[in-house]
């Protein structure tokens, strides 16, 4: 039976953590993310967990202490935010090219400058290369729900790659809603125990992590590494199917919200989706074909799905909450027009880069973009493919 | 969603609006409602205007935006006037409620011809009185309740004495002094 | 679990590299011939040696073997010259040695 509650994203993640209860958790804290140890210190010193609950210097020491955790057999934890994120970013390729399946809570926020603590995915989308699987949520429950998905994806051993799970920093990590939790047991046996076949101090065959790698061997661990990327697909969708069986809540690669019969859409990650879904709501009242894609997992990168789930429509635009300066578009953008290249008839497609820095993006926002589709639509011009909203200007 | 109520509360940094976002929140909940409670942050001083918000609906609300035009504003330091637009978007059918001593009448003025209706709530001389301290949050949640409905009132009452028993489990004297706090409230809120 | 050190070399293919590099067994440095790396060689001077011992625990490649208190010869499998034990030596029982 579901527990009904109300909680933050951050709340949601350490009480998942709790119910887990991870060997080790290497802390330091960073706004907005700050919560998620402040919660699990408490739940250390009130005895409901055993994990080794480690405070060290810095956001690079919190990863790699987790990388020694996890090379020595152990399932280890950490949360961070921004500027932590990317001073973590050296480790994260490491933790990844290591294959070593940590499992890192992100609250995403701006990177600087100017100096802002609110959310977009500067941080996160940084790191779209450095090999961890990123998955996102829209809400408390989504958090909560991909948390509990996480190890699994993680360690199972087709894939054995780090993870983050992302929540939009404030929106999410700081905003109080219902939520459904699950029975510490069923969780229990749901994520089940971590058992790696080889670890360091496996006493039968002791074991060498991260050698140095020439020319002779690196190509191939790389081609190695991306095929456990491509295997992380499937295995996200295995585990989902679990998860609906277990708990009655289905999950994919992404989220098609009345794209049946969409003639213009959105494609759009985190919290924003909620939003724009309470416009579809209200434009499809007034009789327009209006849907959206929500992008739950960006690495591995859902191109084929998110393609054939807007082939049909006639305008699309793309949501950048991150500005990646490249010129020419987000990143979102730029991965969604490559997954839609090959495809015979392909929507005309716009990015749009918004939300910057904690900049609101509502239901009114999102109708904006709408009537621009429908423009576009109608015209088959699409004007500017790269522009900005919400920003103000003379 | 038509059956929704929005919610925004005006404070300082550390005077507790987030908190009593929270507490409504806690209330709403426990009367089988869906609930948002979400803060905004500025600059994170001590002392800096807040702004904290509530959704409360039968169904799960998506939208995670902040509320610009809010059914309800509760104003936890009348201070705020003079600096923060604290009407802006506030619906005509709702109501502002200000933390005050004052009568409603005399804020008229000061709410750029705001039509609708202003009432206020002694917070501190009833938290006074039944609480031996200055605890604005427990008055201001139940002039809230009382004035915007958004919460079934006997049942309010009925959630918040168990939620108090079970919070004052090891000091069950302060559950009655609370419990008279928020009835003085509902009952003293005027406008 | 993926391949021993030993069938491991610049000739498999990506399939078969372990997965994050990872090498499944202790002591397989020994696999790796660094005497080949060798421009000087260390020689040992029995004559003038005093079994002090001083040399060994100062080669970095372990490569002056010990055996019931008392060295033995080079292993030039491993030597990489580096001299340190020409250094460490009290007595000059270690020099280069002539080439050619």
């Amino acid at each position: 039976m579901s527990i009904r509650e109300r909680l933050s994203g951050n709340e949601a993640i350490a009480t998942a953590m709790r119910q887990i209860n991870p060997d080790v958790f290497a802390m330091f804290p960073i706004t907005p993310s700050t919560e998620i140890p402040q919660y699990f210190a408490q739940y250390v010193a009130d005895g409901k967990v055993d994990t080794e609950f480690i405070c060290v210097e810095s956001e690079h020491s919190s990863l790699s202490a987790c990388l020694g955790a996890e090379a020595a057999g152990c399932r280890a934890v950490t949360a961070t935010s921004s500027a932590g994120l990317s001073f973590m970013n050296e480790v994260l390729y490491v933790a990844a090219s290591s294959r070593l399946p940590v499992v890192l809570a992100v609250a995403c926020r701006a990177l600087t400058g100017p100096i802002n603590i609110n959310h977009d995915y500067s941080d996160s989308m940084a790191e779209r290369d450095s090999g961890f699987i990123q998955i996102y949520a829209e809400n408390n429950q989504e958090v909560y729900d991909n948390y509990l998905q996480a190890h699994r994806i993680a360690e199972h051993p087709d894939v054995r790659l780090p993870l983050m799970i992302c929540e939009d920093g404030f929106i999410t990590s700081h905003a109080i809603e219902n939520i459904e939790l699950e029975e510490d047991e069923t969780v229990k046996n749901f994520v089940g125990e971590y058992h790696p076949e080889n670890y360091l101090l496996k006493e039968e065959n002791p074991l060498a992590v991260g050698p140095y790698g020439i020319s002779a061997y690196y190509m191939e661990a790389r081609v190695a590494q991306a095929h456990a990327m491509m295997n992380a697909k499937k295995v996200i969708l295995d585990v989902a199917a679990d998860f609906e069986k277990t708990f009655g809540r289905k999950y994919g690669l992404i989220e098609e919200y009345k794209m049946e019969d969409a003639e213009i859409a959105m494609v759009i990650m985190g919290s924003s989706a909620g939003t724009a879904k309470a416009c579809v709501d209200m434009l499809r009242k007034n009789g327009v074909k209006a849907g959206l894609v929500k992008v739950r997992v960006f690495r591995p990168f859902p191109g084929e799905e998110i393609a054939k789930a807007i082939a049909n429509c006639k305008a699309v635009a793309v949501m950048d909450k991150s500005e990646g300066f490249s010129a020419c578009g987000g990143p979102l953008y730029a991965e969604t027009c490559g997954a839609c290249y090959n495809m015979k008839n392909r929507p005309l497609m716009v990015d749009i880069v918004f939300g910057l820095g904690g900049r609101d993006f509502t239901v009114d926002s999102a109708k904006t973009v709408f009537d621009r589709l429908a423009n576009i639509a109608e015209t088959g011009e699409t004007g500017e493919i790269y522009t900005h909203m919400g920003q103000r200007e003379r | 969603m038509e059956d929704m109520i929005e919610i925004r509360w005006h404070g300082r940094g550390g005077q507790g609006a987030k908190t009593a976002s929270q507490l409504l929140a806690d209330a709403a909940f426990m009367s089988g409602k869906y609930v948002q409670s979400f803060p905004e942050y500025g600059p994170e001083r001590s002392g800096a205007p807040i702004t904290a918000y509530n959704r409360i609906s039968d169904e799960r609300c998506p939208i995670h935006s902040n509320i610009y035009d809010p059914d309800y504003v509760a104003v936890v330091d009348e201070t705020l006037l003079e600096s923060v637009d604290v009407t802006a978007g506030l619906s005509e059918k709702g109501a502002i409620i200000i933390n005050s001593s004052k009568d409603p009448e005399e804020f008229k003025p000061l709410l750029k011809g705001y039509a609708g209706r202003v009432c206020t709530i002694d917070a501190r001389a009833i938290s006074i009185a039944y609480l031996g301290k200055y605890f604005p949050n427990t008055p201001m949640l139940a002039a809230v309740v009382e004035v915007s409905g958004c919460v079934e009132k006997e049942q309010f009452l009925k959630d918040m004495e168990s939620s108090y028993r079970h919070k004052f489990a090891k000091k069950p004297q302060l559950v009655e002094g609370n419990l008279q706090c928020l009835r003085a409230a509902m009952k003293e809120v005027r406008g | 679990m993926g391949l021993k050190a030993e069938e491991i070399n610049e000739h498999i293919a990506w399939q078969d590299v372990t997965i994050g590099c990872e090498i499944y067994e202790a002591g397989t440095s020994r696999l790796t011939k660094t005497g080949e790396w060798r421009s000087k060689t260390p020689e040992w001077i029995r004559e003038k040696c005093k079994q002090c011992l001083l040399c060994a625990p100062f080669c970095p490649d372990a490569s002056i073997p010990v055996a019931d208190g008392k060295r033995d010869e080079f292993d030039y499998e491993h030597c990489k010259g580096c001299g340190i034990c020409i250094k460490a030596c009290p007595f000059q029982a270690i020099r280069w040695k002539e080439e050619g």
